[in-house]
């Protein structure tokens, strides 16, 4: 693949040299793809500040009329050069636009951008990963339920009792995580509060409590889905 | 004038199409049929034969022919064992798990990709012939459930002969744009298309001429060959119980009995039942009768199988089937009224008053949606304006982690093109190799997916364990193949990257195969010159021929008719042989002799055109290059819809 090293330092057109705005994939005098800025984020792909409450349409609109610019079937006979910058301008919007769409991984693109660390999805190293003290007893508790339940199955017992005790314990999960989701908007809505009022301190604590409502959201979906999993099999 | 052709690269079936105007028509071939079947025989070191003609080996010398090479291309031997059960491919008896495929034909061995060139050329050649113009681009479809190793090994093919690929299109999504350029409506489409060898559904949103293909599944290996071996394997059983002999070692009386079954099969499309009469080698007669309702019952488990995928992809686009506005049906197997029938229940269709798009040929829908896209590629006009494809990648793609898990890089029904950026860094003191594995697919481990390439980055400094950080971009590209870069970040340093496809060919490999189809090339052009010259030779000898009847023959000299006389004889001899360079000297001088005549001719305001054809036709003949040898009077093509 060719070279695509792109560091911004001047940030003017290759072709027709006039001063290109920052990130900007296009040229807006000439027209012609530029090589992609070694800064550009998601959300400035978009000209988009670093909020969370984002209008998704006009997200899509941003989407499709960035798409018809940039896409490689638009450079199929264009020199070699400008078909690799096209591949790179597009996968970086595609790429972005996978991300902000979901307003979950909106918040963890933003959270891992401002230099904060999410636990890994489970699966991707191992074993998952810590409970959240607040359910550490029922987290302890289910495990027990679940190991029993995949006992029984072994033996070909099964336990009516144990099967109603984990749906209801299912139901339980699925609860706190509606309410952590309520909770995570809240945190969305205070965030854009704080960016808007330029407040640094504030917008640091709701980084650090966005991560914890991530990682207990991300947590307690591993567990209802192992139990789904226990439950169907 | 296109330069871009658009070709459906099938299982069973290929065609070619390009966009006249702005209508996409598929170009016939000599024998003015749209399809060349994808059948290659290779009958004697050299001679290679392509599509109908190739079929009829099938019977006779069934070890040097195949079909349904597309089940091969781009896997191993580990992925195939349950198609050699099936199909009676020869595969090299050296082939060693984790190496390309060879399918041996007689004596000669041939890869996967180089069979799919075979019927690539045939078309390139049908294309030249019919556009009188070199074709040397392409757009080539694909299964959309194709992986990269899969997508790799048919952009070989299409390298190996002759054929740049511009790009490589899923095929639900070209039936997509073949039916969009109609009716440019907004929604949601779902296309449902199972063909010969393999089965995929796309679930697409339209948008103002944007295709946004949302989530697409499938199986690449289930279409209308596995419901031919079902019929095969029912007859044989037969014949087993019946005369207590096992023909499944009689290569000749299995096609034998393909070839019925297949007929029976699209007879019973549209009949309530269907014989089948095959002819045994010990003169016995092989009878059967099959009802519609028998059929249903032995393919259902096949149709079956479409479901999972089908309510996946509903799953994956977080869509209820009610959603779904439209569905189009693609693939020569939804002819079969049952799968009508499984499509109107996923789909709630009839329930809803609506019923699935079937006016466009559906064995012909993806060869024409390819011809859009070439189009596109060209730049477009006025009936693609607007139009824009945005395809997804049909398989995750992870690398392996530590205890052989796959740690996903890029989920499934990405938008492509697409990229993800890893982190590598050493773990023992002064190491300066870090090995890379990546696969595809959506199980946790690694063994349980698709391999898809090993790498190596090379040329690390030596440093402390771990202090050394690797960025490595993967990208997948607009055809949804893998692209890797790397690099050192403390030392900045670009990492050397050598690739291991698992069952790719290497550059140099893919060369050597493109060197010997031109080789090939050469000799076919040999031969199709000496076939012209002889045609020119007949066209001046038939009009001496016909010259006394001419009253300007009575003008001529004793000693210029006897000279006429002499050299026509001369080329006679020529004629049958096969010295192209005396055949042609021997047409200038009978050329030369009758020179006189027909200026006689002229001078007489006689209008009989001896000289003035062979002399244009000779130019014409001559004069261009080896793809585009003679004029063609274009056939009639028809596109088969209810507009
Ligand atoms: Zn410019």
């Amino acid at each position: 693949m060719p070279d695509q090293e792109t560091e911004s330092v001047a940030a003017s057109c290759w072709s027709c040299g006039a001063s290109l705005g920052t990130g900007s994939p296009i040229c807006s005098s000439c027209g012609k793809v530029q090589a992609t800025s070694a800064d550009a984020d998601y959300f400035a792909v978009f000209e988009l500040s670093r909020k969370l409450n984002i209008d998704t349409k006009a997200l899509e609109r941003g989407f499709y009329k960035l798409s018809r610019k940039l896409h490689p079937d638009l450079y199929a006979q264009a020199p070699v050069q400008e078909q690799q910058w096209s591949l790179d301008q597009s996968s970086l919007l595609n790429d972005a636009y996978r991300a902000l769409k979901d307003p979950v991984r909106r918040t963890e693109y933003l959270l891992t951008l401002e230099g904060m660390k999410l636990e890994p999805e489970k699966g991707d190293a191992g074993k998952a990963a810590r409970a959240p003290a607040d359910l550490l007893e029922e987290v302890f508790e289910l495990n027990m339920q679940l190991e029993e339940m995949r006992m029984n199955r072994k033996m070909g017992e099964d336990d009516p009792q144990l099967r109603q005790d984990l749906v209801n314990a299912k139901d339980q999960f699925e609860g706190q995580l509606r309410d952590n989701d309520i909770q995570i908007q809240n945190l969305w809505a205070a965030w854009d509060t704080a960016v808007d009022a330029g407040d640094p301190s504030q917008q640091d604590q709701l980084k650090t409590q966005m991560v914890a409502s991530l990682d207990r959201r991300r947590y307690i979906r591993n567990l209802v889905r192992d139990v789904n999993e226990t439950l169907e099999s | 004038m296109t330069s871009i052709v658009g070709i459906d690269l099938g299982t069973t079936n290929s065609l070619v199409a390009y966009m006249q105007g702005e209508q996409p028509v598929v170009i016939p071939g000599e024998d003015g049929s749209n399809l060349v079947p994808s059948v290659v025989a290779i009958p004697e070191p050299k001679t290679v034969i392509v599509g109908h003609a190739a079929r009829a080996h099938l019977t006779t010398t069934p070890d040097k022919v195949i079909y349904s090479a597309k089940r091969l291309m781009g896997r191993g031997l580990e992925d195939i064992q349950e198609e050699l059960a099936l199909f009676p491919f020869r595969i090299a008896e050296d082939v060693q798990p984790g190496e390309v495929l060879r399918i041996q034909l007689g004596d000669q061995q041939f890869t996967p990709p180089e069979i799919s060139a075979q019927v690539l050329r045939r078309l390139k050649k049908n294309a030249e012939r019919y556009l009188g113009t070199a074709v040397t681009k392409a757009v080539i479809t694909v299964p959309a459930y194709f992986n990269d190793a899969q997508r790799q090994a048919t952009k070989d093919a299409g390298r190996m002969a002759g054929l740049e690929v511009m790009r490589l299109v899923n095929e639900p999504t070209a039936a997509a744009l073949a039916y969009g350029l109609d009716r440019q409506k907004d929604g949601i489409v779902a296309v449902y298309d199972l063909g010969g060898g393999t089965f995929d559904i796309s679930i697409l949103k339209l948008h103002e001429g944007i295709f946004e293909v949302i989530a697409t599944n499938g199986d690449t290996h289930l279409g209308g060959d596995d419901i031919d071996n079902l019929l095969i394997a029912i007859a044989l059983d037969d014949l087993h119980g019946d005369l207590n002999v096992d023909y499944r070692k009689h290569p000749e009386v299995v096609q034998a009995i393909r070839r019925e079954v297949i007929d029976a099969k699209i007879a019973l499309s549209s009949q309530q039942m269907a014989r089948i009469s095959v002819d045994l080698p010990d003169g016995k007669v092989y009878r059967r009768e099959i009802t519609r309702e028998q059929f249903e019952q032995i393919i259902q488990q096949v149709i079956d199988r479409t479901k999972g995928p089908c309510l996946q992809a509903l799953k994956d686009a977080d869509l209820q089937p009610e959603q779904i506005d439209e569905v189009v049906l693609v693939g020569g197997s939804t002819r079969i009224p049952l799968v009508r029938r499984l499509t109107d229940e996923l789909f709630h269709l009839g329930a809803r008053g609506k019923k699935p798009h079937t006016e466009l040929n559906p064995d012909e829908v993806v060869a024409l949606g390819a011809a859009v896209q070439a189009h596109i590629l060209e730049g477009g006009s006025a009936a693609t304006e607007d139009m824009l494809l945005l395809d997804v990648t049909p398989l995750s793609l992870g690398i392996e982690a530590l205890g052989g898990v796959v740690a996903k890089i890029v989920q499934r029904n990405s938008t492509i093109p697409a990229s993800a950026t890893e982190h590598f860094t050493t773990g023992v003191d002064g190491q300066t190799n870090v090995a890379i594995h990546v696969v595809q697919g959506e199980r946790e481990l690694a063994k349980d997916c698709r391999s898809l390439a090993r790498f190596d980055l090379k040329g690390i400094p030596p440093m402390t364990a771990g202090l050394p950080r690797i960025e490595v971009k993967f990208l997948i590209d607009a055809n949804g193949i893998l692209h890797v870069s790397a690099r050192e970040q403390r030392s900045g340093k670009e990492a050397e990257i050598e690739v291991k496809p698992t069952y790719g060919l290497t550059d140099e490999q893919v060369e050597t195969m493109i060197l010997d189809s031109f080789d090939n090339a050469e000799e076919d052009f040999q031969q199709r010159q000496l076939i012209e010259a002889r045609n020119e030779a007949n066209t001046i000898l038939s009009a001496v021929e016909k010259a006394p009847a001419n009253a300007a023959w009575n003008l001529l000299s004793d000693e210029e008719r006897s000279q006429i006389a002499l050299v026509s004889e001369e080329l006679r001899l020529l004629k049958d042989g096969d010295n192209l360079e005396l055949l042609r000297a021997g047409t200038g001088a009978l050329d030369k002799a009758t020179r006189r005549f027909a200026e006689l001719m002229m001078e007489g305001a006689v209008a009989s055109a001896l000289h003035g054809e062979t002399m244009e036709s000779a130019g014409e003949k001559l004069g261009e290059g080896p793809t585009a040898p003679h004029p063609f009077a274009p056939a009639e093509i028809k596109r088969d819809s209810a507009e």
